[in-house]
């Protein structure tokens, strides 16, 4: 008689919990909104609008989005990170008031068919706008979950048509001495610069927003168009975005010239690769008391693993 | 003009070294200790341990100023607070930051430099603190002199802690850092001076 040997089962064939459950988190939103399509709200119906600021109408609701509970309007608001407006985190909030969004330009340059300069508003225009509910994680280890909205980064990607030559897009993000007191002082180098590979740019939770909670965004959250990548550390959202340009080879960010040895180029969320200052392993949501343990790639692995097959994830961090 | 009795300043200075603790205490249970309450209370409880043994190492130099001479008589009572405070930023840490996770705080400790030096520091205010009772005093003589120095180098561990945990802008450690070197200047000052002195003495003897 033949017996046939089982085949060894190796431990990376294991699928790892946060996977597992991670899977499980999306079969759950996947259900949940298509519950919500067959009610015939799937559309329309998004996170109702809190603050004081314009509105944003005829907002999609998304399948990517999370069903955790939402972080408070008014402490993702206030507390936050916009160096240019201050260094402490209850800074942006007060500094950034007077922070004039409009008019505003955004350019389009580099290697692509169709490069331009647009009003922020008819930019705007051109795209469908989601609204997106993240998971947002600051290297600092604290966490958030917000309804942002926005266009898909991967929509701007496909109408400006990049030449085989883009490899990376580099963010660049207003700098005005006049406006913003924080650029006085060479804490970063100015402007602001962030930057993602080509392949990450069009993985379709790349986002970007123009605002959060039903309304425009506030400034201190990065008006009137940030970049939002919620499978990495809140530091390569930059704000305030003038420039997009498409680049071949990889930015040098403002956080990797600052302390190369704490910040690579990918700042992927990862609980096993520590920051020198801060153990990964955690975080604090905003308004909670007690950590809870953080998911490799922010929760987000099952979209964006495949990303980085192969590569060594505690080099390229 | 005739210094302040000793005794109503004690009492005072305890009164008002509580308040930090009582205000935190106070606002932790409405929710108002910020959008991250955890980080808020460690770095509340961090700077007042450094407040508190800067405050105590100033005493020596109020007093060598002012000839304030009862004033000796806060000092031990400000390094307790020192370390009263440090307790509560250690424990901040360990329940709220590594929820008790004793391999990850192992590791916090062997890999990052600001919580190495902040660990040292917190064994030196507890050695301190221990021996901080005037049986020790008794029992440790010239020794217990020698021992409590090490409240100097608590003082630029404390600093060097916060210098090296913040990602960027070092204007609040270099403040402290500041603040530190005076309070330890006077110290340098004066045993430069009275070694010049005793030199003297030597040369013209």
């Amino acid at each position: 008689m033949l017996i046939k040997k089982a085949q060894d089962l190796r431990y990376s064939d294991i699928t790892p919990e946060s996977v597992y459950n991670g899977r499980r988190d999306f079969l759950r939103i996947a259900a949940a909104a298509s519950v919500g399509i067959a009610a015939g709200i799937g559309g329309v119906q998004t996170v109702e609008a809190q603050g004081t600021l314009p509105a944003i109408p005829n907002v999609k609701k998304s399948p990517f989005s999370t069903t955790e509970k939402l972080t408070a309007y008014s402490d993702f608001t206030t507390y936050n990170n916009f160096y240019e407006f201050g260094t402490d985190k209850d800074e942006p909030a007060v500094l950034a008031k007077r922070f004039k969004t409009r008019p505003w330009k955004i350019a389009i340059e580099g290697h692509v068919a169709k490069p331009g300069s647009y009003d922020i508003d008819d930019f705007i225009k051109g795209y469908a706008l989601e609204e997106r509910i993240y998971r947002h994680r600051c290297v600092e280890t604290w966490s958030a979950v917000v309804p942002w909205i926005g266009l898909p980064l991967a929509d701007l990607v496909k109408k400006v048509e990049p030449t085989s030559a883009a490899k990376y897009l580099e963010f660049v993000t207003l700098y005005d001495p006049a406006q913003m007191p924080g650029v006085r002082s060479p804490i970063l180098q100015w402007p602001y610069i962030e930057g993602l590979r080509l392949d990450e740019a069009k993985n379709p939770l790349a986002l970007l927003a123009v605002g959060l909670y039903g309304q425009i965004l506030p400034n201190q959250n990065g008006a009137p168009i940030r970049l939002v990548v919620p499978w990495k550390y809140g530091f390569k959202g930059g704000k305030s975005l003038v420039k997009i340009r498409f680049v071949d080879s990889a930015p040098r960010t403002a956080w990797m010239v600052q302390a190369p040895r704490e910040y690579g180029f990918y700042a992927n969320v990862n609980p096993t690769v520590d920051h020198p200052r801060w153990s990964q392993a955690r975080e604090h949501r905003l308004g909670e008391f007690l950590p809870r343990k953080t998911l490799p790639f922010n929760g987000y692995a099952d979209q964006v693993a495949s990303l980085y097959t192969g590569m060594d994830l505690r080099r390229n961090f | 003009m005739k210094p302040p009795p000793i005794l109503p300043v004690r009492r005072l200075t305890f009164a008002a070294a509580l308040i930090p603790a009582a205000a935190l205490a106070y606002n932790a249970f409405p929710g108002t200790l910020t959008a991250n309450p955890v980080d808020y209370i460690t770095d509340q409880t961090g700077t007042w341990a450094l407040a508190m043994l800067t405050i105590s190492l100033a005493v020596t130099p109020v007093r060598r100023l002012t000839g304030w001479n009862e004033v000796i008589k806060l000092r031990r009572m400000l390094g307790l607070f020192a370390f009263f405070y440090a307790c509560l930023h250690l424990l901040t840490w360990v329940v709220l930051v590594s929820f008790f996770d004793v391999p990850t705080m192992l590791d916090d400790i062997a890999e990052r430099p600001f919580i190495t030096v902040g660990m040292a520091t917190f064994l030196i205010l507890l050695a301190l603190a221990l021996t901080s009772t005037r049986a020790s005093i008794r029992r440790l003589g010239r020794k217990w002199q020698q021992l409590h120095r090490l409240v100097y180098v608590a003082a630029v561990g404390a600093v060097v802690h916060f210098w090296w945990l913040v990602k960027a802008d070092v204007t609040e450690p270099r403040r402290w850092a500041l603040a530190v070197a005076v309070v330890l200047g006077f110290r340098v000052w004066w045993t430069l001076r009275s070694r010049a002195a005793v030199a003297r003495t030597v040369s013209r003897s």
